[in-house]
C-alpha cells in the first residue's frame, strides 16, 4: 500500500515533539463498546483514562466487568463503538487496519494468560517472533531475543523447547516476547491467572523489575491482591471506572 | 515543520515465511504428509504414464535405428482375378542386381504343416507356417539364432528346420538338445537352431523355416518365393522402392507388394496407447482428491490455529501476513506431495524402463508438468482456508474456546 499523505494516514510523531509535555502513551476519551448481538452487550459504558510514559498500572474487575474488552482496545486489537483512543498520540479511528498492524508491531506488547508460545520452536524463537513483523532482519531479532531472555532471567533455557519448561518460565518466555521490540506500552492480560500463587508473585516481580527499568505496563487482574501490589489501580465494574487509585511508588498506605 | 511518522507493515521477508509456513507441517508431520499423499498419488501417476510413454518410444525408436530402416519387402500380391500372384523363381536374382541393393534374401510359403509329433490331429496347426528360407536371411532381416545354429550349405538339402521365437514356444521347445526333432509334411525333421524375435519381420517369427532344396526334395515345393527381403544402401531406399516391383515380376509388376516394416515400427512408436489416456484421467482424479484433501486439513488447521492467529496479530501481523502465511503452508504442502510424486513416479518409470532395455526418458512436461500442477492446486485449495483465516478478527481469534 502506498501512504497518501492524508491527514489520516501521516501523523505528528509525539515522540519527536520538542516540546516536553508528551502525550500520554495510550489515552481514552469516553470510549463505548457494544457488541452487537442479541440482546446487545454494553462491554464498555464511556471509559476516559490515560496512562503516561513509565506507569504501572493494575485494571481490576470481576469477570464480566469489561476489563478484557478494554485492553483490546487499548491493544488496537478492537475499535471503539464510540469516543477516541490514541496510542502514543495517535488516533486509532484514522489509522488503517495494516497501519494499527504496524503500531502493534513496534509500539505495544502482549503477555496473555495462556502463554500462547509456538510449541515447535526453542525458547529464544519464540522470544524473537516478538519482532517478526517489524521489519527486523533474522539476526537483529536474535540477538535482541538473546538480550530481552536475559532481561527475564532465562538466557540458560534459550534452546530449550517451551514444553520443557514450568509455567512461570513459560509466562517469563511470553513476556521477554512483549519487551523484544521496546514497545512504549506492555499490556499484560491475567499474566499470572494460570501459574500458583508463588510463581505468579515471582512474575510480577518481575514486572516491578521491568518497570523500575522504565517500561509502561497495564496488568489485567481480577486478583485484588495483585492490583494492591501496583502503584496505581482502575477498578472497573459493569464496563464502567469506578476507582482510580494512585499510590506513591515507594511504600504502601 | 512537524515531524511526520508513517505506520507501515513490515514485509516477511522468504526466509520468514518459509519458516512460518512450516511451522504448521512441523507440528503435525504424519498429518501433513497423509494429506499431501493424495497429491503424490496423483503427481507420480502422471509422470509414470508419460515417463513410460516417452521411454517405451525412446525404446523402440533406439530398436528401428539398430535394425535399420533400409529393409525392403517384397511380396506375392494378388492376381486380378482375386487369386494368390506367384513372384517368378528368378526375382531374388533380378532384384540383386539392382544396384544400390546389397543384401537379397527370400523366403517362400509351402503348404507343408507342422507338429510335435505325429499323434498331434492334423488340425492343430498352432497357427504355423512351414516355409523355404535362402541362407542370406538372417543377415537380411536383422536377427540372429538364440539356439542352435541356422541352415547351411549342408543342411539346407536335409530334413533339418529352424524355429521361429513364436513358432519354438508354440511347439515347446525353447532349447535344441541332438536328435530334436519336429513332425514337419509326414516326416520327421531335425531342429538345428531357434531364431530370436524379427522386430521388423514378424511374419518370420511364426515360421518354421527349412532349405529351398529340402522343400523341393521332401515337401513338393515349386520353388517360388512367396517373400523377398532386400536391404539397400540407406540414402537410396525411395529409388529402390519405386523400381522393385518391376523388377520382381516384369510381365506383372502389379501383382507385388513392397513395403517398408520400419515405417510401421514408426507408426507404432507415434501412436499413443488409449491406456494412457485412461491412466492420465486417473492421475487427474487423484490430483483433485488430494487438492480436497489439503483444502480439508487446511480449514481444519485454521480452525485450530485461532489463537496462533490471535497472537500473530497481536505480534503486528497484518490480514495479508496471515493470508499469505496459510496459503504458503498449502502450496508448501501440496509442493512436498509434487515432488514425492515425482521421485515415485520417475522412480517407476525407470524401473520398468529397465527391465524391458529401453532408454529412461522422463519428458520435461511430466516432471515440470506435475510439479507445477501440484503448485496450483495447492494455491487453490488454500486460497479459501487462507482467506478465512485472515478474515479472522484479532479479538474473535484470541477468545479462549
Amino acid at each position: 500500500m502506498t501512504v497518501e499523505p492524508a491527514p489520516g494516514l501521516v501523523q505528528p510523531d509525539p515522540a519527536g515533539a520538542p516540546t516536553g509535555a508528551r502525550p500520554p502513551v495510550v489515552e481514552l476519551v469516553d470510549v463505548v463498546k457494544t457488541y452487537a448481538s442479541e440482546p446487545a452487550v454494553h462491554a464498555l459504558r464511556g471509559v476516559s483514562l490515560a496512562v503516561a510514559e513509565g506507569e504501572l498500572v493494575a485494571i481490576l474487575g470481576p469477570s464480566g466487568s469489561g476489563k478484557t474488552t478494554l485492553l483490546h482496545v487499548m491493544g488496537t486489537l478492537d475499535r471503539p463503538s464510540t469516543g477516541a483512543v490514541r496510542i502514543t498520540g495517535l488516533d486509532v479511528a484514522r489509522l488503517s487496519d495494516r497501519e494499527l498492524a504496524a503500531l502493534r508491531a513496534t509500539r505495544i506488547g502482549f503477555v496473555f494468560q495462556q502463554f500462547f508460545l509456538a510449541e515447535h520452536a526453542s525458547v529464544l524463537e519464540n522470544v524473537a517472533d516478538g519482532l517478526l513483523y517489524a521489519g527486523v532482519a533474522v539476526r537483529e531479532r536474535r540477538d535482541r531475543a538473546a538480550e530481552a531472555l536475559q532481561a527475564v532471567g532465562l538466557s540458560h533455557r534459550a534452546g530449550f523447547r517451551p514444553t520443557h519448561l514450568s509455567g512461570g518460565e513459560r509466562q517469563r518466555v511470553a513476556i521477554a516476547r512483549a519487551l523484544v521490540g521496546q514497545p512504549q506500552l506492555v499490556l499484560a492480560d491475567e499474566p499470572t491467572g494460570n501459574l500458583d500463587r508463588a510463581t505468579g508473585l515471582a512474575i510480577l516481580e518481575l514486572l516491578e523489575t521491568l518497570h523500575g527499568e522504565g517500561a509502561t505496563i497495564v496488568v489485567i487482574t481480577h486478583e485484588g491482591a495483585i492490583a494492591d501490589r501496583l502503584p496505581r489501580q482502575i477498578e472497573m465494574v459493569d464496563g464502567q471506572i469506578v476507582a482510580d487509585i494512585r499510590r506513591h511508588a515507594a511504600g504502601r498506605r | 515543520m512537524t515531524l511526520a511518522i508513517t505506520l507501515a507493515p513490515g514485509r516477511l521477508r522468504p526466509g520468514d515465511l518459509a519458516r512460518v509456513a512450516s511451522a504448521g507441517l512441523r507440528t503435525r508431520r504424519l498429518r501433513a504428509a497423509l494429506s499431501s499423499l493424495g497429491i503424490a498419488i496423483g503427481v507420480a501417476a502422471v509422470v509414470a504414464v508419460l515417463g513410460l510413454s516417452a521411454s517405451s518410444q525412446a525404446g523402440l525408436l533406439a530398436e528401428i535405428d539398430r535394425l535399420g530402416t533400409n529393409l525392403l519387402t517384397v511380396t506375392n500380391g494378388q492376381s486380378f482375378f482375386g487369386q494368390t500372384a506367384e513372384l517368378p523363381t528368378a526375382a531374388p536374382g533380378m532384384i540383386s542386381r539392382i544396384g544400390p541393393v546389397t543384401r537379397v534374401a527370400a523366403t517362400g510359403a509351402t503348404s507343408a504343416s507342422v507338429y510335435r509329433s505325429p499323434l498331434i490331429p492334423s488340425v492343430q496347426t498352432g497357427g504355423l507356417s512351414v516355409d523355404a528360407a535362402s541362407l542370406e536371411l538372417l543377415a537380411a532381416v536383422g536377427t540372429t539364432v538364440a539356439e542352435g545354429r541356422f541352415l547351411n550349405a549342408a543342411t539346407q538339402r536335409e530334413a533339418v528346420c529352424v524355429l521361429g521365437a513364436v513358432a519354438a514356444q508354440t511347439l515347446g521347445i525353447d532349447r535344441i538338445v541332438p536328435g530334436e526333432r519336429v513332425w514337419l509334411g509326414n516326416q520327421w525333421f531335425y531342429v538345428a537352431g531357434i531364431l530370436r524375435s524379427a522386430v521388423l519381420t514378424p511374419e518370420i517369427d511364426t515360421e518354421v523355416l527349412v532349405g529351398f532344396p529340402a522343400a523341393a526334395t521332401y515337401l513338393g515345393f515349386d520353388g517360388h518365393p512367396s517373400t523377398v527381403y532386400v536391404r539397400t544402401r540407406t540414402d537410396e531406399v525411395t529409388a529402390v522402392d519405386g523400381v522393385l516391383a518391376a523388377t520382381a515380376n516384369p510381365e506383372a509388376p502389379n501383382q507385388v507388394d513392397v513395403s517398408q516394416p520400419s515405417s510401421a515400427l514408426s507408426a507404432r512408436a507415434e501412436a499413443q496407447s488409449a491406456l494412457n489416456g485412461l491412466f492420465l484421467g486417473l492421475g487427474a482424479v487423484a490430483l483433485l482428491v488430494g487438492a480436497v484433501g489439503v483444502a480439508n486439513i487446511m480449514v481444519i488447521s485454521v480452525l485450530e490455529r485461532r489463537s496462533e492467529i490471535g497472537l500473530r496479530r497481536a505480534l503486528g501481523a497484518t490480514r495479508g501476513h496471515i493470508r499469505i502465511q496459510f496459503l504458503a503452508e498449502a502450496v508448501l504442502l501440496a509442493g512436498i506431495g509434487g515432488v514425492v510424486g515425482i521421485a515415485a513416479g520417475a522412480l517407476a518409470t525407470a524401473v520398468y524402463a529397465t527391465t524391458k532395455h529401453w532408454a529412461v526418458v522422463v519428458p520435461p512436461l511430466a516432471w515440470g508438468g506435475g510439479f507445477a500442477a501440484a503448485l496450483v492446486i495447492g494455491a487453490v485449495s488454500g486460497l479459501l482456508p487462507a482467506l478465512r483465516a485472515a478474515r479472522l478478527s484479532p479479538t474473535d481469534a484470541l477468545r479462549t474456546v
